[in-house]
């Protein structure tokens, strides 16, 4: 490079430009004057709800945000109250939360880790949000409760059913409403069992992420155990929409009963293909051949239509409940949007009301003063009998319903039947077992 | 100064004084007030302006200079991350060697991928590296999942093993004990400045990277890239090997995505394999062209401006425009919602899509020639520019400093 002799003066003054610059960050050292991060000071507290807005499980996302905007209206007053009135613990007044009124941000995390941590830091850096929630997707799910950690704020996990949220990736800072793999396994096997029989062959196609390698691990466990065999595991990428290239081998492979561990889009494309390639007219080992979507959801039955008549799978919450936490939510739910809601909505619905039961219970916003709320809580009246927030993994349990696509739906909402309700204490869990090891909630951090 | 032009000279230390002041700038409109919504000065999106500049600042030595177009530098970027994230979680949360180990790694996946990409040139060179990026995203996602931890992105657990952790070390990034995340907020009457070591980091960084540019492109070699890219066939008659050239400018625009990958790491201890995909190369191609391709400031200034739409014109939602329209009759209110909805929130591609058409077709110099232009017209020089027909004939690239 031509102009590169150094000379004397040219020397002082790069020396004094970089002097400068290497002494600019240590006037940072100042420690700020806030006991936790985002400590709310004015007359309103504000929540992030970072739900998928584009990509696989956008129709997801766009229920939680309805459920987002009806419990922020119950909260602040309005409305009917929906399953505040129901809710075992009846701190909550309708004056926000400790007096505050309700305030939220919205943000798109397009179903990728990086998208979603880029919009939740957005939300507590710029809009002072003093808890986070959402996801509709683990991997999203839990990429968010590592910033959430990191940052110092409470996350309420949205639609999460890793077994990793609150297994090998739990944090002290995270919550999950919503059951998991292991749940499902252990509240379908049973009911599989009865239905075809203990000496079944099965065939697992699997979304290829946290979700699925988890739920596919579970659902495997739980059949092998009744008798099963499991021929072979099959991941498929989360992108695919074609999947009749990984059916095919389905038909020679000597496998009975074909197991799903997709969701969403992902379900709706599998479980289509499935049934053009005729699986569920044919007859394997002498025995019907037969489909299980292990996690089912109100959205997919629609987009899958005719093809889910008939079909097992497990849910977290079905608006048909008839308890009176349900049913007043599918009031005002219905009352104001014109549906019934999904399981999504229900489940995000509950997150935002415990958080704000538990910060009015501790009289704080502080995220460690939310948690100690939240631990080892018992609550009842949201829809899903009498739960447990168990402390050692912040992983709510309460009932698992197992459901079946309707054979003669009378609207085009009433789409599944409920077969059983599988009481909690058996899809009850250690907080040590071997599907949930190698994580450690870690301490609790107020950030600041 | 620096071995620098006297007008050289000058431009750095504007650049220098903006990036400093960054913080100030973006925050035009005080808090409370309802246009405080497009204030942008909060640490995540100015880490963003910084290190998303320098990746453009890199792309920009490779396209701008030789006129290869790559269209996978986001693998680079993705490589870098992984690297920084994998010292993270061996070493301790000091992002020095996270970096270094990034720019090396990068550089030679780069020296790889452009060995062989470099055989081609024109669309072939692009499709080649193309391939090249969504095979790295393939394999990141799903293969190598014991190193990329797959769709869930690598992150720190607290059980890794962390060799150089002492007791009480701090559990954040940081670089010698002074984390990132730290700032310093100063409130100035309805104001409220953010100073984040975190971004004055990347901003130094970021300074140091354009410094390293402007040497490039003032330098010998600068000029042989620029040959590259006027005529390559004269070039190779006159006897002259261009290939280690364009080698070499690849790698380093390979080294400089490598190390935008660490810093993005650095400021947030994740790499998800999104990070590689084929719309994140063609977002940097997109930004370089945005701001003008071949001049210094352009990419910087495009990646600055896709990065405020992304994170900014995204946020604004249905509630937000009810409270702009408010003043409105209920009918006529919904009505102008319905109007202007699909450009805001969600829709925020569209409006970026259609401000990138304008740019391409009246200003093909992207951001810099506008601004070049309204330079002009303010100097009377407009005449002397309005019958340039900059699309028939190869225009001289304008001083960067003007």
């Amino acid at each position: 490079m031509s102009y590169s002799k150094p000379t004397r003066r040219g020397l002082l003054k790069t020396g004094a430009i970089a002097g400068a610059g290497l002494a600019m960050p240590t006037i940072f050292t100042a420690s700020s004057a806030h006991a936790f991060t985002n400590e709310p000071t004015g007359g309103s507290v504000t929540l992030g709800f970072n739900v998928p807005q584009s990509g696989p499980y956008a129709d997801e996302g766009a229920d939680e945000l309805r459920a987002y905007e009806l419990a922020v209206e119950h909260l602040n007053g309005g409305g009917d109250g929906g399953m505040m009135p129901t809710f075992s613990s009846q701190v909550l007044d309708g004056t926000g939360i400790l007096g505050k009124k309700v305030e939220y941000v919205t943000g798109d995390t397009q179903t990728k880790s990086d998208a979603a941590r880029a919009s939740a830091r957005s939300m507590i850096e710029k809009d002072g949000a003093i808890m986070i929630t959402g996801g509709s997707s683990s991997g999203v799910a839990i990429a968010v409760q590592g910033l959430c950690q990191e940052a110092g704020v409470i996350f309420m996990a949205g639609l999460t059913h890793s077994n990793d949220t609150t297994g090998k990736d739990k944090k002290a800072n995270g919550f999950r409403h919503f059951f998991n793999g292991y749940m499902s396994g252990a509240a379908l096997a049973p009911v599989l069992a009865a239905r075809y029989g203990t000496d079944r062959t099965a065939y697992h196609l699997t979304a290829d992420y946290t979700w699925g390698w988890t739920q596919e691990e579970s659902i495997a466990a739980a059949t092998e155990a009744l008798g099963w065999s499991t021929v072979d595991k099959v991941r498929t990428p989360l992108a695919a929409t074609d999947f009749s290239s990984y059916i095919a081998p389905v038909l020679n492979s000597g496998a009975d009963v074909l197991v799903l561990n997709h969701y969403g889009g992902n379900m709706v494309n599998s479980l289509t293909n499935a049934v053009q390639f005729g699986l569920r007219d044919k007859q394997v080992n002498g025995k019907n051949f037969e489909i299980v979507v292990p996690l089912y959801s109100r959205l997919m039955a629609r987009g899958a239509g005719e093809n889910v008549k008939g079909i097992l799978g497990s849910t977290n919450w079905h608006w048909s409940l008839q308890d009176e936490g349900s049913k007043a939510f599918v009031r005002s739910f219905g009352q104001k949007y014109g549906f019934p809601p999904s399981q999504a909505a229900h489940t995000v619905y509950c997150q935002t009301l415990l958080y704000a039961d538990a910060v009015t219970r501790a009289g704080s916003f502080n995220p460690c003063a939310v948690g100690e709320a939240l631990e080892g809580y018992e609550f009842d009246g949201l829809g899903n009998g009498p739960t447990l927030y168990r402390a050692d993994d912040h992983q709510c349990f309460k009932d698992v319903l197992v459901v079946q696509g309707k054979e003669n739906p009378e609207n085009e909402f009433d789409l599944l039947e409920v077969v059983e309700v599988t009481p909690a204490a058996q899809v009850t869990y250690p907080a040590d077992h071997p599907m949930f090891a190698g994580g450690n909630l870690g301490e609790c951090n107020p950030g600041a | 100064m620096l071995g620098l032009e006297n007008k050289d000279t000058k431009f750095l230390l504007v650049v220098v004084a903006l990036t400093l002041c960054t913080p100030i700038i973006l925050q035009p409109f005080p808090e409370g007030s309802s246009l405080a919504q497009f204030n942008a000065g909060y640490p995540d999106l100015m880490q963003r302006f910084a290190i998303f500049g320098i990746f453009a600042i890199g792309f920009n030595i490779l396209f701008g200079l030789t006129g290869y177009l790559s269209f996978g530098h986001a693998a680079f970027l993705g490589v870098g991350s992984y690297s920084t994230v994998w010292m993270f979680k061996l070493l301790s949360y000091n992002v020095l060697p996270g970096l270094v180990l990034a720019v090396i790694t990068s550089g030679i996946f780069a020296l790889f991928i452009g060995y062989i990409s470099l055989r081609r040139s024109g669309i072939y060179f692009s499709i080649l590296t193309l391939a090249f990026a969504q095979m790295s995203f393939n394999l990141a996602y799903s293969v190598l999942t014991p190193i990329t931890n797959g769709e869930t992105g690598l992150q720190v657990y607290t059980d890794d093993p962390q060799y150089l952790m002492g007791e009480g070390a701090l559990t954040t990034t940081h670089v010698f004990g002074l984390a990132m995340n730290k700032s310093l907020i100063v409130p100035i009457g309805g104001w409220e400045f953010n100073f984040n070591v975190g971004y004055y980091f990347c901003a130094i960084i970021a300074i140091l990277a354009f410094y390293l540019s402007l040497r490039i492109f003032r330098s010998p070699f600068g000029l042989m890239l620029r040959a590259v890219k006027s005529n390559q066939q004269r070039m190779n008659y006159t006897g002259l090997n261009s290939r280690p050239y364009t080698l070499a400018a690849f790698v380093i625009s390979g080294m400089y995505a490598g190390l935008a990958g660490g810093l993005l790491a650095s400021m947030d201890p994740l790499a998800g394999a999104e990070r590689m995909q084929w719309t994140a190369s063609g977002e940097v191609v997109i930004m370089t062209i945005l701001g003008g391709a071949g001049t210094l400031m352009g990419p910087v200034l495009g990646a600055g401006f896709i990065k405020y739409f992304e994170n900014i014109f995204s946020k604004i939602n249905d509630n937000v425009l009810h409270g702009w329209f408010s003043f409105l009759p209920d009918g006529i209110e919904d009505f102008f919602i319905n109007i202007v909805n699909p450009f805001f929130g969600e829709g925020w591609h569209l409006t970026l899509g259609l401000l990138f058409m304008c740019v391409v077709i009246f200003l093909p110099g992207g951001l810099m020639e506008g601004g070049q232009r309204i330079l002009n017209l303010l100097k009377r020089k407009s005449k002397d520019t309005a019958d340039d027909d900059s699309a028939h004939h190869p225009k001289q690239s304008p001083h960067v400093a003007e």
